[in-house]
């Protein structure tokens, strides 16, 4: 794989890692996430930058038992879907049992890397977690 | 509508093929559909072939003259990739094709070959077909990605993984009598429950294997077929396509797949039918829950009412709806780009009376479905195969 980076995405991951993660909405109040120029919905092209909520809460998740290789030493591990107001992200959830993960659970986001690759994640932490 | 005749149908063993060539499993489908027609490789106009990791598994690019040429021919050709729906899509084009007067005769299928990328390679290649900057770099896998469907399932309207193990002990019963079936082994639901967990909550038997095999199909226009009397048997009456978003986290909703609805009302427009005159349905049942969401997608039943319909023993082959009475990629197998023309090539034969399972076909049923879906049914498509003899 080459080291090149993906405009956009890597902007928003490294906002995300220092707490000031955002989100594009369009007129319909559609929530995305970039890279994009056009609402995947309603294919508005005026999409606002607006901040990502500082808590999101779990709307599915699973506890992956066979990862990818590039998730080998990782598993077992918890990916889920968490909303953020009118935007959903795809982490992993670091910081609790994998059996104590209920939909509706508190959730906040930042990056870290992954066990196996050391590749940036989307992570996902319980809101009343106060360690790193 | 313009019928699309079904002349012939070809499909190779599915199973664990590791040393077998993508070329040679796709000739081998292709050139008994032609037989099975009756037709040889100078009557073929074009070729639409479906393959979804081709590039990775054999490291095999531009795959359409390729195969093309296995089956003996020239004529033009193209790979078309959507994941495991691109034999689906393909069928789809070809349908247009010859319903436009573009072509008169056409093969169209599709291959895979995974077995020999290994559990880890094919599950990385599996997990091409989700988003990947924001789904597989969260550690979605395939499996991952259908069992996040599962729980939003169940939290919306209920259920559990009993009534999910229902669908894989009805798929693999159905797929006993299948020869060209992969797995042919028969289960309990206690076998569903207790298999190792791959993502929770689903579990090793809530999954289709990895899947090598071809299937092919060969497709005439109408004045072709009353030409060279091959306007009897099964046609392809409707043909929709449906998409939605890549990523599951942009969806409205994750407990529906409005794709399946999309290509399924576009497909009964199409042939003039309603959903309760489809008498057999083969449907994308990659995971358990997957037949239950094309179940309601297709409309054959409203939202949240297909998980208990396996338990209760209406879509097994005794049924009022049997579904999957090839054995559905379950048990069948699912050789990804093989999968859509695999599942008409057996509506086709399940209506013709030439199917292992055709015994459980009532004889007023007419009308079948084929639904295939690529990814978390960012692509779908549905065609209505109907007996015009």
């Amino acid at each position: 794989m080459s080291d090149s980076r993906n405009a956009g995405y890597d902007e928003f991951l490294e906002a995300l890692d220092s707490g000031d993660g955002y989100y594009y909405e369009c007129s319909n109040a559609h929530g995305t996430l970039p890279p994009r120029r056009a609402c995947p919905h309603c294919g508005d092209r005026d999409l606002e930058t607006l901040p990502l909520p500082a808590t999101g809460e779990i709307v599915t998740h699973t506890t992956v038992t066979v990862p990818t290789p590039a998730f080998d030493d990782d598993a077992p591990y918890v990916t889920a879907l968490a909303a953020f107001g009118p935007v959903r992200l795809t982490g992993i959830v670091r910081g609790v049992d994998p059996a104590d993960v209920d939909i509706g659970d508190a959730v906040t986001a930042t990056v870290k890397p992954s066990e196996t690759s050391g590749d940036r994640t989307i992570t996902f932490r319980p809101a009343d977690d106060t360690h790193d | 509508m313009t019928k699309a005749f079904i002349a012939g149908s070809g499909t190779t063993a599915f199973g664990s093929f590791p040393d077998r060539t993508g070329r040679d499993m796709f000739a081998e489908a292709g050139l008994a559909a032609l037989d099975d027609a009756g037709l040889t490789s100078a009557d073929v106009d074009e070729v639409f072939y479906g393959n979804f990791v081709g590039t990775l598994s054999e490291r095999q690019g531009h795959q359409g003259p390729l195969v093309a040429e296995a089956l003996g021919t020239t004529a033009p050709a193209r790979r078309v990739e959507s994941a495991c729906a691109s034999s689906g899509v393909a069928i789809r084009d070809a349908v247009r094709a010859v319903r436009a007067g573009d072509a008169d005769v056409v093969v169209a299928g599709g291959m895979e070959r995974m077995s020999n990328m290994g559990t880890a390679g094919a599950t990385d290649g599996l997990a091409r077909a989700a988003d990947d900057l924001f789904e597989v770099r969260a550690g979605v896998t395939f499996p991952a990605a259908y069992a996040l469907l599962a729980r939003a399932y169940f939290d919306a309207y209920g259920g559990d993984r009993t009534d999910l193990a229902h669908v894989a002990v009805k798929n693999h019963e159905n797929a006993l009598v299948n020869d060209h079936a992969h797995l042919r082994q028969e289960i309990t639901v206690d076998d569903v429950l207790e298999a190792p967990e791959i993502a929770a909550p689903l579990g090793l038997y809530d999954a289709c294997p990895i899947s090598d095999g071809a299937a092919a199909v060969v497709l005439c226009s109408p004045s072709y077929a009353a030409e060279h009397g091959l306007d009897s048997g099964v046609a392809i009456t409707g043909s929709g396509h449906g998409g939605d978003t890549m990523a599951l986290q942009d969806r409205q909703s994750l407990a529906k797949t409005p794709g399946t609805r999309e290509a399924a009302e576009a497909a009964y427009d199409d042939a003039g039918i309603t959903p309760d005159e489809v008498g057999i349905a083969e449907v994308h049942d990659c995971f358990t829950i997957a037949e239950v969401l094309a179940l309601e997608g297709l409309g054959l039943y409203s939202y949240g009412e297909a998980l208990g319909a396996a338990r209760r023993g209406e879509t097994r082959r005794d049924g009022a709806l049997p579904v999957n009475l090839s054995g559905g990629l379950k048990a069948k197998g699912h050789p990804v780009g093989a999968t859509g023309a695999a599942q008409i090539a057996a509506v086709r034969t399940l209506l013709e009376g030439t199917h292992p399972q055709s015994d459980a076909v009532d004889d007023d049923v007419t009308v079948g479905l084929a639904h295939n879906a690529g990814g978390t049914v960012a692509s779908a498509t549905v065609h209505v195969l109907e007996v015009v003899a």
